[in-house]
């Protein structure tokens, strides 16, 4: 609302393609930081552990795959301890997990908002994105731990850390803002979505190693933008050799992603409060 | 600001809903195993077609089985500083414009050129989380409402003051009472200072002293030249807020004049005087009953629109039972024009025994002795309550008004004197003198 004093504003019957208001944003950037601000705030209210939730949750997965893919099913993970070889992929993908369940139901859970008060729609969705980043920076600290026990050496692959962590930001961000607009309308994506997350683990190497895929299917593999992610924080952080030809097509995936989510949010904007 | 352009200019608006698709009875238990088959693809087709309109001829603004126009080519302007009430029944489109106003929901046709920040309540406390604090909510709904973290920051103390919640500021909300969480929520929406407010129905929440003090809030705002826009069935309400009324109908503008004459029309609206109303099949209506009339009948048995101060007052309500089964009773509320709830008319316990009503027409009477009511105009909201369980049958929310005058003669309270007399009613007590 933080408009100027002179501002002429039209409301009429929208196009057909929506078009993203940047200028709007800026005006409700107070708005953005409170919600995403309450959304860390009232995750752990009322519990014992409080943001310990954040570790206690990420670890018992890297725990449990550890003894069951390490130990029992002794999955060869090019000679990396299985606990190091997994804990830097679960750590980024728990992250991604929880963002995007969080993301795709944030229409449905803010119906009761989206009925009585404008803001920019893209609001919703990108709250979770950003509040999740709270748990994931406190579960690093677990990675920060395995990496000093294993005694990790850090290399120049360090810099490119970056790139990982936006990629790892614009996948949620995009399937969440399509399945958030979808949701809206059909709760089908409420009952498909822990699901369809669950079998996602399995389609990155989070748990096995990328070098088992048959060389003519890598390159169709890579395409998944989780396995970018996954494969990139692990080069970075393991000092790994940057296999880039696996791991350019899914960021391009992840920007392209993130695109189509914004375009076909934008789209069906509109129609939004008709159809709670 | 060039003041000689309208602040909100709406041209033509309109807007269409579909209802979604009846749904189809099955004949017997293979159709039915088949839709239910088929069931995936005609659900899809049915929330699909929520919100395509291809098929509709949208030029004619018929309402037909499946389409609804909530609001048919509404036109208005507002100059700034004008303070506006929306009056109309439920289901007229009242809050359908609201929204198309606050941008929450886009107009299906026509536009709307709005000059000045604007800021909507059609809620109090949207956005308020049970587990945040006081403080925290206000910081939270009032960027919700629009309002920067700066604008709160300076304006923090005030809204603390007004809510009257100082001590409990760093309590989770969870734990205040619903009567502390509405004070907190109006106080954030009473410090906004938009150049155009508009508001739905809010003010029928918390104590009527409170109501009474963002009655006065409001007005301030009014007076400070903002653009106002206020909708409510408190017609007491909007004609002390309001100079200037429209009054919506059908999806349609009816009326736009001075708040008198509208609320006037309102409560006239065909179906009777202001003190009587009656439907024939089209009232209000629940499972059980419909309501036929409301009327207020002097001493003689007739309907009246004024009233002596030292005349009884008899509210009847006539109402048809459609199907037996439950013990229904009958309610009025009497409301003054400042919008204070007087006293509520329950039915008396003698009423509450076990016998269910029959079907057809039952008329009820309450009466109101005279030398009780005090001067000036009366709203009377009329419900019907079935007994265990207990659901609202229909509420007519002040569908009925009647003026009491006072009289100069030496049995009322005023005994002759002339002078103003405050106090919500004005009942004749008995007094002794002991030496």
């Amino acid at each position: 609302m933080s408009e100027s004093t002179n501002s002429l504003s039209v409301i009429k019957p929208p196009s057909r393609w929506g078009i993203l208001n940047l200028k709007e944003l800026v005006n409700y950037r107070d708005l953005f930081v409170f919600l995403v601000w309450r959304d860390i705030k009232v995750l752990y209210a009322q519990t014992i552990l409080g943001f310990a939730w954040a570790i206690i949750n990420p670890l018992v997965q890297i725990v449990i795959f550890s003894i069951i893919f390490g130990k029992v099913a002794k999955l060869d993970t090019d000679g990396i301890p299985y606990i190091l070889f997994s804990t830097v992929a679960v750590i980024p993908w728990t992250y991604m997990s929880d963002a995007l369940n969080r993301s795709s139901q944030s229409l449905v859970s803010g119906q009761n908002m989206l009925g009585k008060v404008y803001f920019p729609r893209l609001i919703f969705p990108a709250t979770p994105v950003l509040a999740k980043l709270v748990d994931f920076f406190i579960s690093l600290t677990i990675l920060v731990g395995v990496m000093i026990y294993y005694q990790v050496e850090l290399t120049t692959n360090l810099f490119y850390l970056p790139i990982f962590f936006v990629a790892m930001m614009l996948v949620p961000a995009g399937i969440g803002m399509a399945l958030a607009a979808m949701a809206i309308r059909y709760r089908d994506v409420k009952f498909a979505m822990p699901f369809a997350v669950r079998m996602l683990i399995y389609s990155a190497p989070i748990l096995y190693s990328a070098s088992k895929i048959p060389e003519e299917y890598r390159f169709y593999y890579s395409f998944n933008p989780i396995v970018s992610v996954v494969e990139g924080y692990r080069a970075c952080l393991l000092g790994l050799p940057m296999q880039w030809q696996y791991i350019y097509p899914g960021l391009i995936m992840a920007v392209l992603i993130f695109i189509l989510g914004l375009v076909y949010f934008k789209k069906m904007e509109r129609i939004f409060v008709d159809v709670i | 600001m060039n003041s000689t352009m309208p602040a909100i200019e709406a041209e033509n608006i309109s807007k269409i809903y579909r209802l979604g698709v009846k749904l189809k009875r099955d004949e017997n238990i293979v159709s039915s195993i088949g839709r239910m088959l088929k069931s995936p693809i005609s659900n899809y087709k049915k929330y699909r077609s929520l919100y395509k309109f291809e098929d509709v001829d949208q030029s004619k603004r018929e309402d037909t089985e499946d389409i609804l126009w909530a609001l048919k080519n509404v036109s208005f302007k507002l100059d700034h500083g004008e303070v506006v009430g929306l009056i109309g029944h439920n289901g007229a489109g009242k809050s359908t414009l609201l929204k198309v106003i606050s941008r929450i929901t886009p107009p299906s046709h026509g536009h709307i050129n709005m000059r000045g920040r604007v800021a909507s309540l059609l809620e109090v406390g949207t956005g308020f989380h049970p587990e945040l604090t006081g403080r925290e909510n206000v910081y939270l709904n009032g960027t919700v409402l629009g309002m920067s973290r700066r604008e709160i920051d300076s304006k923090f103390d005030e809204i603390v003051a007004f809510s009257e919640v100082e001590d409990f500021l760093d309590t989770p909300v969870k734990r205040y009472s619903s009567g502390m969480r509405v004070r907190l929520a109006f106080s954030v929406a009473a410090h906004l200072e938009p150049e155009i407010l508009i508001v739905d129905e809010v003010l029928a929440v918390g104590d009527a002293s409170f109501q009474n003090k963002c009655l006065s809030k409001m007005e301030d705002v009014g007076g400070a030249g903002r653009t106002v826009m206020f909708v409510s069935h408190n017609m007491a309400a909007v004609t002390r807020l309001c100079k200037r009324g429209l009054l919506i109908g059908h999806g349609q503008l009816l009326m736009d004049g001075s708040m008198h004459k509208v609320v006037d029309a309102y409560l006239h609206d065909g179906h009777g005087t202001s003190s009587s109303k009656e439907w024939d099949g089209d009232g209000p209506q629940g499972e059980y009953a419909e309501l036929k009339s409301v009327r207020v009948i002097d001493q003689k048995g007739e309907v009246s629109d004024v009233f002596d101060i030292r005349e009884t007052v008899s509210l009847e309500v006539t109402f048809n039972v459609s199907k037996t089964g439950r013990q229904l009773l009958p309610h009025f509320h009497v409301f003054n024009q400042e919008g204070i709830h007087l006293f509520p008319l329950l039915a008396p316990a003698e009423y509450r025994g076990d016998s269910f009503h029959s079907t057809g027409e039952h008329i009820y009477v309450a009466k109101i002795p005279g030398n009780y009511l005090a001067e000036g105009m009366h709203y009377v909201t009329c419900s019907l309550m079935t007994m265990s369980p207990d659901r609202a049958q229909f509420v007519a929310d002040q569908v009925i008004g009647f003026q009491v005058v006072d009289s100069d003669e030496l049995d009322t309270v005023r005994a002759g004197w002339g002078g103003k007399l405050r106090g919500a009613v004005r009942p004749m007590f008995a007094w002794e003198k002991l030496s």
